[in-house]
């Protein structure tokens, strides 16, 4: 609900919002840049000084106005001619010229009209209208996926453009809510939708007389300049005529020939709440608030251009589910939660896969849930996402509730499979919500819970093969959510470890690809890489990619991997038997969240087998000798001591402080956790320090490792996940 | 009929034919504004009499309310009053703009001492109170007058 009350206002009124915060930002520079040029009237100065010098420099003055920003105009008649200038209140004189500024003129009515009249007056007040719609909800939103109002500067994590997104908004929101906001009052005002106030009805008794100097007047000696608003002179000639002051208190009547004072109003509640509304909104007499707000707007047509790749790439990911059967025929019940709409993408590759094996499917949102309704369905298989931190996605709202209220489980069989990603603390919460409250239930279980990290078409293609074989069924499951652009990668060099411990395993090294201008100018593929980004392989008889953390960052001159034969590995079978000058197709996925990041914390890397190949990329870039301490865990170091001798000259060079070992076979084995507890008071001490803890490597490694660190860091009161909400606790797990 | 009741529904006659109103003729009014490089002029077309005191509109170019009081001579001889120009009010006039209405004015409004003035006020210019002040004459009709200061001519034709 919330979410599609900030799309449609967002997408709809997008051009809209985006010409009214360019135009905005753009004005917001005038009353800073009008506050720097005006001649400013010295501290104390009075009105009666300032008309008297006018009056001076131009006999034929009829009105005196003070802007917000100081500047001083005067307006006169020499001789029947109208003149008009900025005053230097030093001397009366003009200094500059009074015409309108025609860019801010033009400006101001594409902001606030579209150049429309009182129509687009009304479309910029819809604008307004939709840009408060859109801070609000997405307020919301934030505050959602951060997991509450107290994080919501918490770091974010996910696909870029996400990102982005939230980060400009969670600045930008309160400008935008004050723009929005005071923009719709005025429209309002402009419209006489609200009170205003009045000017004093004219004064009947008058001297008569005329003559009385204006430096003279009591009320204008009383009166400083800084809260005069306008002093019009009376008509020449007309004795009847006054002279009326307008301040920042209100407006009045001076007699003419005695200078007393014949009426006064003061500035009714209405006038001073528009008055500031009006300051707020346009930055007049508040220069430097509108300087900030116009900045804050500057942010709108950003939020637009990632809003629409957040949006398109939900819409991308979601496929029409081809051949639903209906809920009370269907021998297997898929149910779907998603938020973005990923999911459902993965749902279909699902449904396809089942119908092609003889199966009729019935795919649906979780949120519609009715278990007295699969009169025919032999398993219930759920995909769930999770939102934020741990609540359930869009299309999953209700569900728990549902299978809470039920009087019992349904008979079939359930499979949960969870989609998140794991450097979320709450990595698929959600999914892990609904296997134990489905185990509460007593719900028969079909397969244990699994789960899929960052949409892993690997993850997806394993649980295929496991749901298969739950099933009697042969399943292969290929689902690439977007078609990446592969390149021919030909291997250079390889180095062999790993025979003698039954584990053949390769450090093999890629030369460059050829990079296109137009990827070297966007930086899109292979032109820019890190270690511990991933490069995906496409083996030769599977459509499916296989990920493999790179070792190596793009300035190192070539693309590195390890990669460990598995026994019925396809495609690192194919892999380990590449010679020099053999190619494979391959791509590049960025992996943002596994960085060591910028800055001189200390890095503390663990990681066992294969592991190692993003720790020593990282130790490899480290010419800035940041403090470093690898924890490597291998099953010999006579056979799978990878980089070994680089390890041992990178400590030379200051890249790598302190390497400490667990070798797993032989007589006393000890694993990577092992040699963690048994340098627990550093370890402790480095995390309190601030040290960044990065783990790569495989499940079980990495659940030992978090076990170990969380019984370490006990005694500073810290754990691992809460070093996984500041950002420091990465995992690339395979 | 009091005039000044007759004036305030002068405006509204154009394409009517009231009765009582015999002695009524089309007076054509045209503005031209001069290019003053600003934005629309609001205007303020009334009358006043011999004495100099408001006898009723004839027109309001301008149709935001908050705005009137920068038309100062009307605003302070109507005390901003709206009822003034209800259904006499149209748009204000762009720079170098004519503004041209067609009344039907008794007859009696000529020859007799009474005064056409206009007030003109520009957004973030000066305003300008009585920028044309023209009698009422028979003999004046068809003489273009200027403004002081947005008005480039201004002429009533009967």
């Amino acid at each position: 609900m919330i979410r599609a009350l900030h799309r449609w206002p967002g997408l709809l009124a997008l051009a809209l919002v985006t010409v009214l915060s360019l135009s905005g930002a753009a004005l917001s520079v005038f009353p800073a840049a009008e506050r720097i040029a005006a001649p400013q009237a010295e501290a104390g100065m009075t009105v009666a000084t300032l008309a008297d010098r006018i009056q001076g420099a131009y006999p034929g003055v009829e009105q005196i106005r003070r802007a917000p920003s100081g500047r001083i105009t005067a307006y006169w008649f020499d001789q029947g001619t109208p003149g008009a200038a900025v005053i230097d209140p030093a001397t009366g004189q003009g200094a500059a010229s009074a015409d309108p500024n025609q860019t801010q003129r033009w400006l101001t009515n594409l902001h606030r009209s579209l150049f429309l009249g009182d129509g687009g007056r009304i479309a910029t007040a819809v604008g307004a209208a939709a840009m408060l719609v859109l801070a609000l909800s997405g307020t919301m939103l934030v505050a959602r996926r951060a997991g509450g109002w107290r994080h919501w500067f918490a770091r974010l994590r996910g696909p870029l453009a996400g990102r982005l997104h939230v980060e400009i908004a969670r600045i930008a929101v309160v400008g935008l809510v004050l723009s929005s906001t005071t923009a719709l009052w005025m429209t309002a005002s402009t419209f006489d939708l609200l009170p205003g106030g009045g000017v004093p009805a004219m004064p009947v008794g008058v001297s008569g007389e005329t003559g009385f100097a204006p430096g003279q007047m009591l009320l204008l000696a009383e009166t400083p300049v800084a809260q005069l608003r306008e002093l019009t002179f009376p008509y020449p000639g007309d004795a009847t005529d006054v002279f009326a002051l307008k301040t920042d208190k209100g407006t009045g009547y001076l007699d003419q020939g005695t200078g007393a004072l014949l009426a006064w109003t003061d500035l009714s509640v209405w006038e001073r709440v528009s008055e500031t509304i009006y300051m707020l909104h346009t930055g007049q007499g508040a220069a430097t608030l509108g300087l900030v707000l116009g900045l804050m707007a500057l942010g709108v047509p950003a939020m637009g251009v990632t809003g629409v790749v957040v949006w398109l790439a939900g819409r991308r990911g979601r496929p029409r589910i081809r051949g639903n059967q209906s809920a009370g025929r269907a021998e297997t019940i898929l149910l779907v939660g998603s938020e973005g709409g990923s999911t459902w993408g993965f749902a279909a590759t699902l449904h396809a896969a089942l119908t092609q094996a003889g199966q009729s499917v019935h795919t649906a949102p979780m949120s519609a849930f009715a278990p007295e309704r699969y009169a025919a369905a032999n398993r219930i298989i759920v995909l769930a996402a999770t939102y934020g931190d741990g609540d359930a996605p869009a299309s999953a709202k209700g569900f728990l509730d549902r299978l809470a209220a039920a009087d019992r489980a349904p008979d079939a069989p359930l499979a949960v499979l969870g989609f998140g990603d794991r450097s979320f603390p709450a990595y698929c919460a959600f999914a892990k919500a609904v296997a134990a409250a489905a185990e509460a239930k007593r719900w028969p279980q079909l397969m244990a819970i699994d789960t899929i990290d960052r949409q892993s078409p690997q993850d997806f293609a394993r649980w295929g093969g496991a749901l298969g074989d739950a099933m009697g069924v042969d399943l292969e499951l290929s689902h690439q959510p977007v078609r990446p652009v592969t390149e021919t990668l030909t291997l250079v060099s390889r180095r062999d470890y790993g025979a003698e411990v039954q584990a053949p395993t390769a450090i093999l090294r890629f030369a460059l690809p050829r990079v296109s201008l137009w990827q070297r100018f966007v930086r899109a593929g292979f032109a820019r890489f890190d270690a511990g980004d991933l490069i995906g392989i496409l083996p030769e008889g599977s459509p499916v990619p296989r990920f493999y953390s790179l070792a190596s960052a793009r300035r190192d001159g070539f693309i590195e991997i390890v990669v460990k034969k598995h026994p019925r590995g396809l495609a690192s079978g194919q892999l380990i038997a590449l010679e020099p000058g053999d190619t494979v197709i391959a791509f590049l996925r960025r992996n943002p969240g596994f960085r060591p990041g910028r800055g001189r914390a200390p890095l503390i890397l663990i990681g066992a087998g294969t592991g190692i190949g993003p720790l020593a990329g990282f130790v490899r870039g480290n010419a800035r000798q940041r403090p470093v301490h690898l924890f490597f865990g291998m099953r010999h170091p006579d056979s799978d001591f990878f980089y070994g001798e680089e390890l041992r000259a990178w400590q030379k060079e200051g890249r790598l402080t302190r390497l400490v070992t667990a070798v797993s076979r032989g007589t006393r084995p000890h694993y990577v956790q092992d040699a963690l507890r048994g340098d627990a008071a550093q370890v402790a001490q480095l995390v309190r320090d601030g040290a960044r803890v990065m783990v790569c490597g495989g499940r079980d490694m990495a659940a030992g490792v978090a076990d170990a660190l969380a019984e370490i860091l006990a005694p500073t009161g810290l754990t691992p996940a809460v070093l996984k909400t500041e950002g420091r606790y990465v995992e690339d797990v395979y | 009929m009091k005039l000044k009741t007759l004036l305030a529904t002068l405006a509204l006659t154009t394409a009517l034919t009231l009765p009582g109103l015999a002695m009524a003729r089309p007076v054509t009014l045209t503005t031209t504004l001069n290019t003053y490089g600003g934005d629309g002029a609001y205007l303020a077309l009334y009358v006043t009499d011999a004495s100099g005191a408001y006898m009723g509109s004839l027109w309001m170019a301008g149709d935001k309310s908050r705005y009137y009081e920068h038309l100062s001579d009307w605003y302070r001889a109507t005390g901003g009053d709206t009822a003034q120009v209800n259904g006499i009010t149209g748009a204000s006039v762009g720079a170098g703009r004519t503004l041209e209405i067609t009344l039907d004015l008794a007859d009696s409004l000529f020859d007799a001492g009474y005064t056409l003035h206009i007030d003109a006020a520009v957004e973030d210019m000066r305003d300008s109170p009585n920028e044309v002040a023209v009698p009422l004459t028979t003999a004046g009709a068809g003489t273009p007058v200027t403004g002081r200061r947005y008005i480039a001519s201004f002429a009533y034709d009967m």
